[in-house]
């Protein structure tokens, strides 16, 4: 199980960016048929970081710190 | 204030905690309700799409905002306490909220209009990020460990309940009066913000004579409080990997699925299937009514079995069921099947007006089909130079081209059936709702609990969530070849959630939170 959070944490490495590529090219092609682009730039500035955030959590995820959860709050200090 | 571990004492924390909290619901979710009235009256006439979508924009900024307030009133509610920031935050929200009731429209003061209820929908997005974080805290720090997920559901009611209060409250207004007396500029659509003052009023009243949480009083005595719970919560990497971990495996799936069973559901419903504005609102509040009480079942349910599997369950029935759920709304409401000449003939009205120097016509024909379902088409067009109207509504008539179909009211057996539909669909909010307050609370230890679980929780239904609506619509206006297309964003992201919260989450219940 472990071995297979710690794959997986590839996996969320790497759809982040895939995820921020596919909005900014949407965003591009709906703009350029006219849409409006505030709404799309409103979204990508509010993926960006929550993209990084996965990426980081793909990144603990790999390194194998949610191999075990803490039980007590002592183990968070 | 009674002894609050007994059933009186934990009643009144209850009561008092999520009196506040089903109001700041009500406040944030009249305007959602009313973004159609709302986008006529603050943006420009012309583009009906464009100023729905600007609406929506202004809706979901207000979400946006979300995580900004769970930072700035968590940091203060684990700094000076849980009571007098979210009675600060109750104060932030109501005064907003009344205010957006007494903004004039675009046509009284132009571009100010729209801005200015964009800065009133920003502080409401503020006041409701410190809200729940608090009120869920509150609760939590109060009950028992093994009836923690009980006490703490009866919180999560609240949003659900905010949102059927503000149902009942618009359709009391609406009943009422006029169509025309609603809709104008100082019509009956500001009366449910206007109210907003009164109920908060009642509740700052109740709240200010509650205790501080004893746990967090406890901590504060033997001063052990966080000196700065922003460093501590995101600057550990121990605190902010179980951050991250309550974001992408839980809140970010239950925000979205929550969004998508009870926002979602009625916009669909109300701009692509086209049922009529009353009737609309009423199958959403019997199904609320009806599917409520859940949130206690699955939050008693999570105290003996463990919060995680009951949240991804419902997170991966919505995955399964939203697309042939959506698919059947809107193929059992379709009336352009009936067309060929099962529909019977009600009345037509015909009504010219100017509109540019040109003559506008359109004529609004009442039909029923055999099945029941009362419809009404919308055909316009411009009005020839010498024609007569009789002539030219006739042709237009004929050619049928562009009619649009809208005010379709169900007959009462296929009215049940989507409530029966909707029902299900607040059923799985109910299973990741019910238990996601324990959850978080269970997740952080006291001194940085309000600042830890609000933060998560905000991005996860304020930006996952808070976006359905505004992304779906997005979507369904970009893509137009299939109407469900809107429905892969909630999709994809409850399934991502339900991978990472299954792989990762534990499912054990933490008894000693008081830590």
């Amino acid at each position: 199980m472990n071995l297979l959070k710690k794959i997986m944490g590839i996996v969320w490495m790497v759809i982040a960016p895939v995820v921020i590529y596919f909005l900014i090219t949407g965003a591009v092609h709906n703009v350029n048929n006219g849409g409006k682009p505030i709404p799309w730039i409103i979204m990508i500035a509010v993926s960006i970081p929550i993209a990084v955030g996965l990426m980081i959590f793909g990144y603990y995820a790999l390194k194998g710190e949610y191999d075990k959860l803490p039980e007590s709050s002592e183990e968070l200090n | 204030m009674a002894n609050a571990n007994s059933p009186k004492g934990i009643g009144k924390v209850i009561f008092s905690s999520s009196l506040g909290t089903l109001i700041e619901w009500y406040d944030f979710y009249i305007f959602g309700m009313l973004a159609k009235t709302i986008s006529s009256q603050f943006f420009p006439e012309g583009n009906e799409t464009a100023a729905l979508l600007s609406t929506l924009a202004i809706f979901a900024a207000g979400f946006l905002v979300r995580p900004f307030g769970a930072l700035v009133f968590g940091r203060l509610g684990d700094l000076i306490g849980r009571k007098y920031t979210f009675l600060l935050t109750l104060v932030l929200m109501g005064g907003s909220t009344f205010l957006i009731g007494l903004v004039p429209s675009y046509k009284a003061i132009g571009m100010a209009a729209p801005l200015l209820v964009l800065l009133l929908r920003l502080v409401q997005g503020l006041a409701l990020g410190g809200e729940y974080g608090g009120a869920a805290t509150y609760v939590a720090e109060h009950a028992p460990a093994h009836r923690r997920g009980y006490f703490t559901a009866w919180i999560q009611t609240t949003a659900t309940l905010g949102l059927f209060v503000a149902l009942g409250v618009i359709m009391a207004v609406k009943n009422n009066m006029s169509d025309a007396a609603f809709n104008k500029e100082w019509g009956g659509w500001r009366y449910p913000f206007w109210i907003s003052i009164l109920l908060v009023g009642v509740s700052i009243y109740i709240r200010l004579k509650m205790n501080e949480s004893p746990v967090f009083a406890k901590l504060k005595a033997e001063k052990k409080t966080s000196v700065n719970p922003l460093k501590e919560s995101f600057g550990h990497k121990a605190n902010f990997k179980m951050v991250l971990l309550a974001l992408f495996g839980a809140v970010m799936g239950q925000g979205v699925i929550w969004y998508t069973g009870q926002f979602y559901a009625q916009s669909f419903l109300e701009n692509t299937v086209k049922i009529e504005f009353m009737q609309n609102r009423e199958i959403l509040l019997w199904a609320i009514g009806l599917a409520t009480p859940f949130f206690l079942v699955f939050g008693a349910l999570s105290d003996k079995i463990g919060r995680k599997w009951i949240m991804l369950t419902g997170m991966l029935l919505g995955v399964i069921f939203y697309r042939p759920i959506f698919n059947t709304m809107l193929k059992d409401a379709d009336v352009k099947k009936d067309l060929s000449g099962n529909v019977n003939f009600i009345k037509e009205n015909t009504k010219v007006s100017d509109y540019k120097g040109d003559s506008i016509i359109q004529i609004t024909s009442v039909y029923k089909t055999n099945d029941g379902i009362k419809f009404s088409t919308v055909l316009t067009d411009t009005l020839k130079k010498g024609r007569s109207i009789s002539k030219e509504a006739e042709q237009i008539i004929n050619a049928n081209k562009n009619a649009l179909f809208i005010d379709k009211q169900l007959p009462t057996p296929l009215k049940w059936k989507f409530i029966g539909l909707i029902w299900i669909m607040i059923i799985f909010v109910t299973m990741v709702y019910g238990p996601v307050a324990a959850f978080l609370v269970e997740l952080f230890p006291t001194k940085i609990r309000y600042t830890s679980m609000s933060l998560p929780y905000h991005i996860g239904n304020g930006v996952f969530g808070g976006l359905v609506p505004f992304i779906a619509t997005l979507l369904t206006a970009t893509f137009t070849t299939d109407p469900l297309v809107g429905l892969w964003y909630p999709i994809g992201v409850a399934a991502l959630c339900f991978v990472i919260g299954a792989l990762y989450l534990n499912n054990k219940i933490d008894e000693e939170i008081n830590d």
